[in-house]
This record gives structure tokens, sequence and C-alpha cells, in this order.
């Protein structure tokens, strides 16, 4: 089990939660782990096609994905995740 | 380069700069002879504009167009009560200078667009990101990368700050991190989503540490991290960022070369008002409008705005279905009813507009300039918020 972390403009789809334990041996089994428990937020990190949105950002501790083995990349127990959002405010 | 004297009594306003041995007064005469372009005079403006000046940097250019309205002062403190309807960049003008008359405030009032940017940004060692929308943030990247400038970027929401050094000659750039922009109307605005007043106090301050680092070359800046704080649970994680070898404008193969269209890039306006919000031709209604048709019609008014926002205004009568719920509970709805749909500003009942327009809805009209628009035209006891 791993601990998402899930920023505040997307804590509307997760019931308030900041945190989400999902399972899986891969950060593409966490993220359906993610979606399996929040439906809502599928549109919002994946497109029409499936694939994870150009824009969403996850890191694995301080890496990003995608300069590790992206959706592949394996989780071990108490691997943290962080979803980073494109905010603009200002 | 001579760096500039500092005078008996620029020595005694500094004094405590002049004591730290890392800022001494070498780099207290480097900090006046530097000059640092801050886009937006907002929330991350005010806080980033008044300890630049509060530090002594020279120079301060400050581009904004707008006006200081009553909601803005909430977090914008550069702005005072007395200053509402006052161009922002002379009301923060004022406010500096006060603050410290030793150091000279160039404004711009007006947008900062593919037009003008790099013309503007070219005088400045360093620029501050403390705009309010995704155009203008992908404009002041590519504008830093061109110039080969620091872009210290700073944004917010809600609880959620961000802060980074976007330097493409030592690190990644904020395309490297976020290659496009979210899809229109996914991510909302200030405007529209709010923002805790103190929050772009907390990021605008360590823009302003990061900018004073990055000119007296102290310290670690944040090239190459992102730092992301969360109010709320009062947290601060920072991660690595690299540059991405793919990015458009910084890496080895960029296809940018050149300013582009960043509103079309993005699909959305270079501002963030939240007013006056429209579906389009023939889509809206005015309240005006509105207020004649519901005297002799009856029409289905639809409030998509969150539930606590009811608690400020509200219509009689509309059913209230936040717009995140829209699509799960369009069974709620009647197609072959008219219908006008409304929030706040105009924005979120727009793209109402547009889930319902595919769901197959006709009839639907958008409230052009939402409740507020209602609040000012047709009922003056409802407050504009």
């Amino acid at each position: 089990m791993s601990i998402l972390k899930i920023p505040t403009p997307l804590r509307s789809y997760t019931d308030g939660r900041a945190e989400v334990t999902v399972n899986g041996g891969t950060v593409a089994s966490a993220l359906s782990s993610l979606i399996e428990q929040h439906p809502a937020l599928k549109p919002h990190l994946f497109n029409e096609q499936g694939e994870l949105r150009a824009f969403v950002n996850l890191f694995l501790g301080e890496h990003n994905i995608k300069d590790l083995q992206g959706l592949d990349t394996p989780l071990s127990e108490n691997d943290r995740l962080i979803l980073i959002p494109s905010i603009a405010g200002g | 380069m001579t760096l500039p004297e500092l005078s008996h009594e620029e020595i005694l306003r500094y004094s405590r700069h002049l004591l730290i041995p890392e800022v001494g007064l070498e780099g207290q005469r480097k900090l006046k002879a530097s000059s640092v372009l801050v886009i937006g005079t907002g929330g991350l403006g005010s806080p980033v504009a008044l300890y630049l000046a509060a530090a002594g940097v020279g120079r301060i250019g400050l581009v904004d167009y707008d006006v200081v309205d009553s909601s803005n002062l909430q977090r914008q403190v550069i702005h005072g009560t007395s200053t509402i309807g006052k161009l922002k960049v002379e009301s923060a003008r004022a406010k500096l200078l006060d603050l410290n008359p030793d150091i000279q405030v160039d404004v711009y009032n007006e947008p900062y667009t593919s037009e003008n940017a790099m013309r503007i940004a070219s005088d400045y060692d360093l620029i501050i990101d403390g705009t309010d929308n995704f155009p203008t943030r992908y404009l002041t990247n590519d504008v830093a990368v061109f110039l080969g400038k620091p872009n210290i970027y700073g944004s917010i929401f809600r609880f959620d700050g961000q802060v980074s050094v976007f330097y493409a000659k030592e690190g990644p750039c904020y395309r490297c991190l976020f290659p496009e922009p979210p899809p229109p109307g996914l991510v909302p605005s200030c405007a529209e989503g709010g923002v805790l007043g103190v929050l772009p106090g907390t990021i605008g301050t360590i823009q302003a540490t990061e900018a004073l680092k990055v000119l007296l070359g102290i310290g670690t800046p944040l090239i190459g991290k992102l730092l992301l704080y969360n109010a709320l649970d009062m947290s601060f994680d920072f991660v690595t960022l690299k540059k991405n070898p793919n990015c458009r404008v910084c890496g080895p193969n960029a296809d940018i070369k050149e300013l582009i269209d960043y509103e079309e890039f993005c699909g959305v306006p270079g501002h963030d008002h939240g007013e006056e919000g429209s579906a389009g031709e023939g889509l809206d209604i005015t309240a005006g409008e509105l207020a004649e048709r519901l005297k002799t019609n009856h029409l289905k008014l639809l409030d998509v705005r969150e539930p606590h926002e009811l608690e400020i205004s509200a219509l009689p009568g509309a059913v209230n279905i936040p717009l995140g719920q829209l699509a799960a509970r369009l069974s709620e709805l009647d197609s072959a009813e008219e219908m006008v749909v409304f929030c706040k500003g105009g924005t979120r009942s727009a793209r109402a507009l547009e889930l319902l327009a595919s769901a197959g809805f006709k009839k639907v009209k958008n409230l052009k300039g939402g409740i507020n628009a209602w609040a000012r035209e047709v009922d003056r006891s409802l407050p504009v918020y």
C-alpha cells in the first residue's frame, strides 16, 4: 500500500480527503486503485484515450515518474506519491 | 560594473542587512544596482514588490492594467481602501515609494502580451511571475527563456501554493514541468474558486526571498526544485525538477523560437476577473432580459454554484446542482423545459451550458455576468461578491 497526496483543487473529487491509501505494485495500478475509490477523479487525470493527461504531474517521493519508469514505475510498501496540479492563481 | 555608493541615510536604512555577512555593504550595493520586473500587482505581486522595495532593490517594474477593487483587499496588501478605483500600478507605486523613496519604480499600465513583453522585460535582471492566469504564465516563461533571465514562479489556489526558480540556463523552465496547460475550465481561477487571503503572502514572500538570493548570488535558489505548500496541512514538500529534453522552448530541439498567441494556446483569456462570463453569441441572457421574461413566463433557473455560495445570495425557485455534479445529475433535468443557468459571474454557467448542449439540451441560456449581474442590475438587495 502507498499513500497518494491529493492537492486541494482535486479534493472535491476525493470527498475532501488530503491523502488516499492506494494498492498496487506499480504507479499504474496505484492510479487504478485511486480511480476505483474516487471515480470522479478520472477525467481530471486521464484523457479520452486513457492516457495520463500531459499537465498531470505525479511524483514518487521527490522524483517525477516521467524521470523514472513512468506508469510502470514499481512501488514499495509505504511509498509516497504526490499529485502536482497545474494552478495559475496569483 | 562599478556598484553604486550608499548614502548615509541608506546605510542606516539597510543597517540590518549590512550586519549580515552574506549581504553586507557590497550585497546592498548590488541590490541597489539591480532591477526586477514584477508581472501583476495582485496577491503575489503585493508582498513581492513591498519586500523587494523595502530590501532596497534599486529599480522595480510593475506590470498591471487593472484598477483596485474592494474584493482585492482581502489579500492584495499593497493597495488600500483609499486607492479603490485607482490604477493598480499607480496605487502600488505610491505605496512602494512611501516605503522606500530611494528606489525607482517604473510602471506599465498595460496587459503583458506577446507584443510588449520582450521590450518591457529586456530592461530587467530578473522576472517575477505574479500573474493570475495560464496564458500570461506561459508568456512570462517563454520571455524569460528567450531573454536568458531567471523567472521566479509562484502560483496559488485556495490553500495550495507552488514556488520555483525557472532559469533555463541552469535548470528546467515552466514548460519542462507543464508542457501544456489544462483544458479550459478544468482548473478554476481564484475569482471562481477562491483563495485564502494570507496564502499569496506566504508564497509571495518566498518568491521575494528567492529573488534576493539570486540577485545577491547567495544560498541555494529553488532552481530544479519545486516547493509545494499546503496551508491546511501546513506542509512543505520539495520535489526535484529536471530539464525536459523534449521541452519546446528550452530543449535541444525546441521548435518554439518566438512568442506565440498564448490565449489561443491555453484556450482561455489572459485575465482572471471572473466577471461577465459569456457563453457566446446567442447563448446569453442579460439580467435585465431575464427579469422581463420572468414577469410573463415560467423559466427554470439552474444555479451551478457550490452550496455554500447560496448563503451569500440566491434566486428564489432556482435548483442548485454544482457544476462538478452536473454531468452525473442530468437525469434531474428536463431537456424540453426552457432553462437559464447561472453562477457567480457567468464562467461556470457557460461551461455548464457546453455540458448541457452536448447532452442534447437546446433550450438553455446563460445568465451573462451571473447572479452578481442580477444583484447589480435587478435586485440591489442582494450583495455582489
